[in-house]
């Protein structure tokens, strides 16, 4: 988990960013639900949490995008996002984009993983 | 969802309408999610919609001109950065997803609330609204990988979509499965023509893509990519060999998305052969490779006739529609095949009045579906005496398809017919007369059973919800306006095609 945020925090100037720290976060989780119980893991993370994280982080990215309105200039140009100069609004930018885009990817994997995880059994043949 | 207007810094928000256009779907998918409320997330779905029809008719007024828009996302410059770039033809398929989008919102409500269980509601139109946003996307971008992206966005939506059609019939499954697999292969052809593409030419903007083609239409790379995207696409559109995804994923998902996606999923699929066939791939390739007449039209004309043979046998309506749909595209490519300005506009005319008139008579599918039990003709006998307004929906719906005079279908075939004759093809009139004959009898049918053929004699008025038959009369009195007064449609058409000619 550690490790996931130092990839997330440092991935505007070293390898690393939002996909991989969402994924390497996801991991814990999903490692923690293989080794003990689906149960224990999701009294960590409630698929409903999992469900409200995946869509705040895409909330996260396009209000980022959307604040460069209000400053003139168009979406998802971070130059906007800083007062003092373009370059730190672009760092910010960035920073907070990529949380964004972690925080989705998290979501998603673990979602994935519940999903397949607490599948209900095959589909009866009466049903069809 | 309106955005609070500051006039501390100069912004204005008429700048931002091409990225507010796929904005607002787009962020109210994950508020939907956020939020978690069914009431709420239909309220969300349906004012979402409806902005974006403002946002889209704003575009239109402002292109109609002849202008085009161009959007740099980022403030990239268009060769590097994504252009978001609106023209008439844009504004127009825009006007039209967003149109129907609206319109059908207040049929959603009871209709999936009667077909879709209720704890999946918020993801259900959320899903949606991605769908939305993916097939606007492809419709607004300027870059084609752009196209690519978006056409994936709304591709996987509507697998979902189409598969949540399970809880009223299992077979929903298999048709979404169908769909998965021949979207897949499209797209995959799709990315493989555009990946050669940008081989041959090192952009991916579209404007960008056309200047460095020129010349180097002998380029064999250049050809195949051509291919690879026309049959990629072709999939996606349902031309008459490719179709066989459709009729089963129409027939079998929800109907508020059948209605949906039979009045906008084809469509804009048909507005990216276009983009490609005419601002990238200039006229003059098409006519040095004489595609047209040896590949498109052939198939169009297939298309027309057989597909409406195979309408003419199907026992349930929404099956009967989904291959009239793929006739309906047939005339689309015809119209596209005469390969001449007029020829264009009857292909934009009739895109935009057959999603107009299919929303409507798949709504009134729908509307069976709930009050008789599921749309098999069976099911639809003496209908018409039980529920007079959603049954005379369907007739005006019928009588459009055929295009009788008065109806939006009329207009659409009229200048067709018209294109045809005016560049000698007239045998192709013919079979554009004989094809609708094929659909006065398929339809015939359809009205036949739901007045004449009254097995149990009832007579109890047992009408469709309200919210439903607003959607559905709304739909059917645009298809009666669009038939008497056509000047914004001709118009419009007209300049998107003298705009895609040209170029």
């Amino acid at each position: 988990m550690l490790f996931a945020f130092y990839v997330q925090f440092h991935g505007d100037y070293s390898p690393g960013g939002g996909f991989q720290a969402g994924v390497i976060m996801a991991v814990g989780i999903i490692i923690y639900g293989i080794v003990f119980d689906m149960e224990h893991a999701k009294k960590v993370l409630p698929p409903w949490f999992v469900h409200k994280m995946l869509a705040f982080g895409v909330l996260l990215y396009t209000f980022t995008g959307v604040i460069s309105f209000f400053r003139g200039q168009n979406f998802l140009d971070y130059s906007a996002l800083s007062r003092h100069s373009p370059t730190h609004g672009q760092h910010y930018g960035i920073l907070i984009i990529e949380l964004g885009v972690g925080i989705t990817v998290s979501g998603v994997m673990i979602a994935i993983f519940y999903a397949f995880a607490s599948r209900t059994s095959e589909i009866n043949d009466a049903e069809w | 969802m309106s955005l609070p207007i500051s006039h501390s810094d100069s912004f204005s928000l008429v700048e931002q309408l091409p990225i507010l256009q796929i904005l607002v779907p787009f962020v109210s998918a994950p508020l939907i999610v956020f939020i978690g409320n069914r009431t709420i997330a239909w309220w969300i779905t349906f004012l979402a919609s409806l902005i974006s029809l403002l946002i889209s008719i704003n575009l239109l007024l402002l292109v109609n001109d002849g202008s085009i828009i161009s959007y740099h996302i980022g403030g990239w410059a268009p060769p590097i950065g994504i252009e978001y770039r609106v023209d008439a033809l844009n504004a127009f398929v825009l006007v039209l997803i967003a149109l129907i989008s609206t319109i059908v919102a207040p049929y959603a409500y009871k209709s999936v609330g009667n077909e879709i269980p209720k704890e999946h509601h918020t993801l259900f139109y959320a899903a949606y609204l991605l769908c939305v946003t993916g097939l606007m996307g492809v419709v607004i971008t300027g870059d084609v990988f752009n196209v690519f992206v978006f056409l994936e966005i709304s591709s996987l939506a509507s697998y979902v979509l189409i598969s949540l059609g399970s809880h009223r019939d299992k077979r929903a499954l298999t048709s979404a499965f169908n769909y998965l697999i021949i979207g897949t292969i499209g797209a995959t052809f799709f990315v493989i023509g555009i990946g050669l593409l940008y081989m041959v030419t090192g952009t991916l903007n579209m404007i960008d893509m056309a200047g460095l083609l020129e010349g180097k239409s002998s380029s064999s790379t250049v050809r195949s990519a051509f291919a690879f995207i026309i049959v990629g696409v072709g999939l996606k559109l349902a031309i008459y060999p490719l179709h066989i995804w459709l009729p089963k994923a129409y027939t079998f998902a929800p109907s508020f998305i059948t209605a949906f996606l039979a009045a906008t999923a084809t469509k804009v699929a048909i507005y990216i052969l276009l983009r490609f066939m005419f601002t990238i791939f200039r006229p003059s390739f098409l006519e040095e490779l004489n595609v047209l007449n040896f590949v498109i039209l052939p198939l169009s004309i297939a298309a027309m006739i057989i597909a409406s043979l195979i309408a003419i046998f199907q026992k349930d309506f929404k099956g009967l529609l989904a291959y009239s749909s793929i006739a309906q595209v047939g005339y689309i490519l015809l119209g596209i095949s005469i390969m001449s300005e007029s020829g264009l506009t009857a292909a934009i005319i009739h895109l935009f009045n057959h999603g107009i008139t299919k929303v409507a008579l798949f709504m009134v599918a729908g509307a069976y579906v709930i009050k008789r039990g599921g749309s098999l003709l069976t099911n639809l006998q003496g209908a018409g005496f039980t529920m007079p307004w959603t049954s005379a929906a369907a007739v005006v719906g019928c009588l459009s398809l055929i295009g009788v005079p008065g109806t939006a279908g009329f207009i659409s075939k009229w200048i067709l017919v018209e294109a045809a004759i005016e560049n000698g093809k007239w045998p192709l009139a013919i079979v554009i007369i004989f094809s609708s004959l094929l659909a006065v009898v398929y339809c015939g049918r359809v009205i036949e059973t739901l007045y004449f053929k009254n097995g149990n004699d009832e007579t109890i008025v047992n009408e469709s919800p309200l919210t439903m038959l607003i959607s559905i009369w709304i739909a059917s009195l645009a298809c009666i306006y669009f038939g008497l007064s056509t000047d914004i449609t001709i118009s419009v058409s007209d300049l998107a095609a003298k705009m895609l000619y040209l170029k």
